[in-house]
């Protein structure tokens, strides 16, 4: 073995076998990361598909409805034979509605639990409620839909009588559960990033556990905080099928949470599942609340990155 | 003379330490809640599902009537789902990562890949189906087949495998390039023979935990308008398919209360393939992953 290894390497033929390798060898190194860029370059092509196919389809919506109508309308009746309202004021209003009520439920209860995890829990806890955060942020959304619907629902009725089957109230709080693991666990990263030192200074000055919590870690997490409050608020703008299932589909311009409503991602998915065909103002009307979803989320996405970057307190 | 009043300190102390105490409690019980919600979810499911859930249910296909209804269609359809998204999903991101992580020079392109990445998670799935819809569908022509709506949540997976991705490389410690390096590697060579074999289980867990969410997003596939009764099983890619949440989706919103029930086995099915997929993946975190 070992005397025909040291032929190898001796062999005319083979030194020649070796340069060719060589030269394979250097395409491969050229020619790979190219490929690799090639599969970087998807992620781009998938954001410019996005915002081409909203802005194109929007705008053969805009040719059919004007966009002073759209942007301001009270009016949001798409199915009316004669004369349809494409007003997406009350489209917003309830998915406004249903944020608002999510925003309500989760912030409190994240940034609560963040301190008791961060502050307050031991580590065999910390190690126990994690996981079960993570498993509560992997529920299938329409799982959660299917909870608003058959428990939440039925629950909120007994407590509030006026309540209709479909209302902005139960689909509001489950989105608000579904966030929840998202804002806990983003704060809670935030705060243990504060460091030791800054809360052993206060503890030595005699402030209590609550105290180090309230006026030191919070206010020097703070941009973190918002940061995942406004992430979550995002993502709650984007839920779709909790409100589709447990949310109706009646768009109102008003300030109801007991009756019945519809987000925009709600019309999106009556329109998907109805019958509505292709080229049709009502096929065009779901890419034009696409798009306004889209910059709404957008938007919440680079205030959270905005505020994150320039407001974190670096140590 | 005396400096402190004694007992307005121990005054002030005293209710300083019950507020402490008081909050303290009132965080826990916030932390519950979490907690709480998670087992009433799952009793209230396992409850109402339990009692349909049977052999039956699983092999037979989609009816009008409640106690013939069964979810073999849905089942077999979302695993076809998944024959698209792993490979597709997986080549992409990992290619992404490992450029992103290993090649890339600080750059206003580069840059620029990263900030799409991360607003690219952020955008609502529905949107993602939009897109789908639009691009797979209608101008590429695939129709409502496992390979359109494959394709589009491969794309909607993609940043989170990224991500993951990224971190497992990163995690790779720079001795062991510069080793390979000084033994003569190339760098393609360090790339695949070094840095991914050790990254492996990292992008592995990353990725298993990205497809159980592909598995159970709904909103993609009632956008791009995936059909719910069907009485046949995929026979290819271009095939016409329906998946698990697609048909949960359909029995949670009909009227009759029976169809509760099973919308309710429904999603047992769907969270025990979930359960699953998280061990695997919480079991090679915990076996294969190295710490440096």
């Amino acid at each position: 073995m070992v005397s025909k290894k040291e032929n190898k390497t001796s062999s005319v033929q083979q030194l020649i076998a070796n340069s060719r390798n060589q030269k394979t060898k250097k395409i491969v190194e050229k020619a790979m990361p190219a490929l690799l860029f090639s599969a970087a370059l998807i992620s781009i092509l998938t954001t410019f598909g996005i915002v081409f196919t909203l802005i194109f389809e929007t705008f053969e919506f805009f040719k059919r409805v004007s966009i002073t109508d759209f942007l301001f309308g009270t009016q949001w009746l798409p199915f009316s034979g004669k004369e349809p309202l494409f007003g997406i004021l009350p489209l917003i209003a309830g998915t406004l509605k249903v944020t608002l009520i999510a925003v309500v439920v989760a912030v409190p209860f994240g940034i609560a639990s963040a301190i008791y995890l961060s502050e307050y829990a031991s580590e065999k806890i910390r190690r126990t409620v994690k996981p079960i955060l993570e498993v509560l942020a992997g529920v299938p959304t329409i799982v959660y839909g299917f909870f608003a619907l058959t428990f939440v629902t039925p629950m909120l009725q007994q407590i509030i009588p006026g309540l209709k089957l479909f209302n902005a109230l139960s689909p509001g709080i489950v989105v608000g559960i579904m966030i929840l693991p998202m804002i806990t666990s983003l704060s809670e990263d935030a705060m243990s990033s504060v460091p030791n030192s800054m809360r052993e200074g206060a503890l030595a000055l005699g402030a209590t556990k609550f105290e180090v919590a309230i006026k030191v870690v919070l206010p020097a997490a703070l941009s973190g905080i918002v940061a995942s409050v406004v992430l979550a608020i995002s993502r709650a703008i984007g839920e779709t099928m909790i409100v589709s299932l447990a949310g109706g589909s009646t768009p109102k311009f008003d300030l109801d949470v007991t009756d019945s409503i519809q987000t925009m991602t709600a019309y999106i998915v009556q329109v998907a599942t109805g019958d509505a065909g292709y080229g049709t103002t009502i096929y065009y009307s779901i890419y034009s609340v696409g798009f306004t979803l889209f910059i709404f989320t957008l938007v919440m996405n680079l205030l959270a990155h905005y505020i994150s970057k320039r407001f974190r307190e670096v140590y | 003379m005396r400096y402190m009043d004694d007992t307005a300190v121990m005054k002030r102390m005293t209710k300083r330490i019950t507020f402490n105490k008081v909050w303290k409690s009132f965080f826990f019980l916030a932390t519950t809640f979490a907690l709480v919600t998670l087992v009433i979810l799952l009793y209230r499911i396992v409850t109402q599902g339990v009692d349909y859930l049977s052999i039956d249910f699983l092999t037979n296909f989609a009816s009008r009537f409640a106690d013939k209804a069964g979810i073999k269609a849905a089942l077999i359809g979302s695993l076809w789902l998944m024959a698209v998204v792993a490979p597709v999903s997986i080549i992409l991101g990992v290619g992404t990562a490992i450029y992103l992580e290993e090649y890339a020079k600080k750059n206003r392109l580069n840059d620029f890949i990263r900030m799409n990445i991360s607003n690219l998670a952020g955008v609502p799935s529905i949107v993602f189906g939009l897109l789908g819809l639009t691009i797979f569908v209608r101008m590429l022509g695939l129709g409502k087949s496992v390979l359109a709506a494959g394709f589009t949540m491969s794309l909607l997976i993609l940043p989170v495998i990224i991500v993951a991705a990224q971190e497992a490389i990163r995690a790779v410690p720079n001795e062991q390039r510069e080793a390979s390096y000084g033994m003569g590697a190339t760098k393609w060579q360090t790339i695949v023979h070094v840095v991914l074999p050790a990254a492996i289980p990292g992008i592995l867990t990353g990725s298993i935990l990205a497809m159980s969410r592909a598995i159970g997003e709904t909103a993609p596939l009632v956008v791009i308008g995936i059909p719910v009764i069907l009485q046949f099983l995929p026979n290819g890619l271009l095939s016409q398919f329906t998946a698990l949440p697609m048909q949960i989706y359909d029995w949670a919103k009909r009227p009759q209360e029976a169809f509760q029930y099973v919308a309710a086995a429904g999603i047992l099915v769907l969270m025990t393939v979930l359960l699953l997929m998280n061990s695997i993946a919480i079991f090679i975190r915990n076996k294969f992953q190295k710490r440096y």
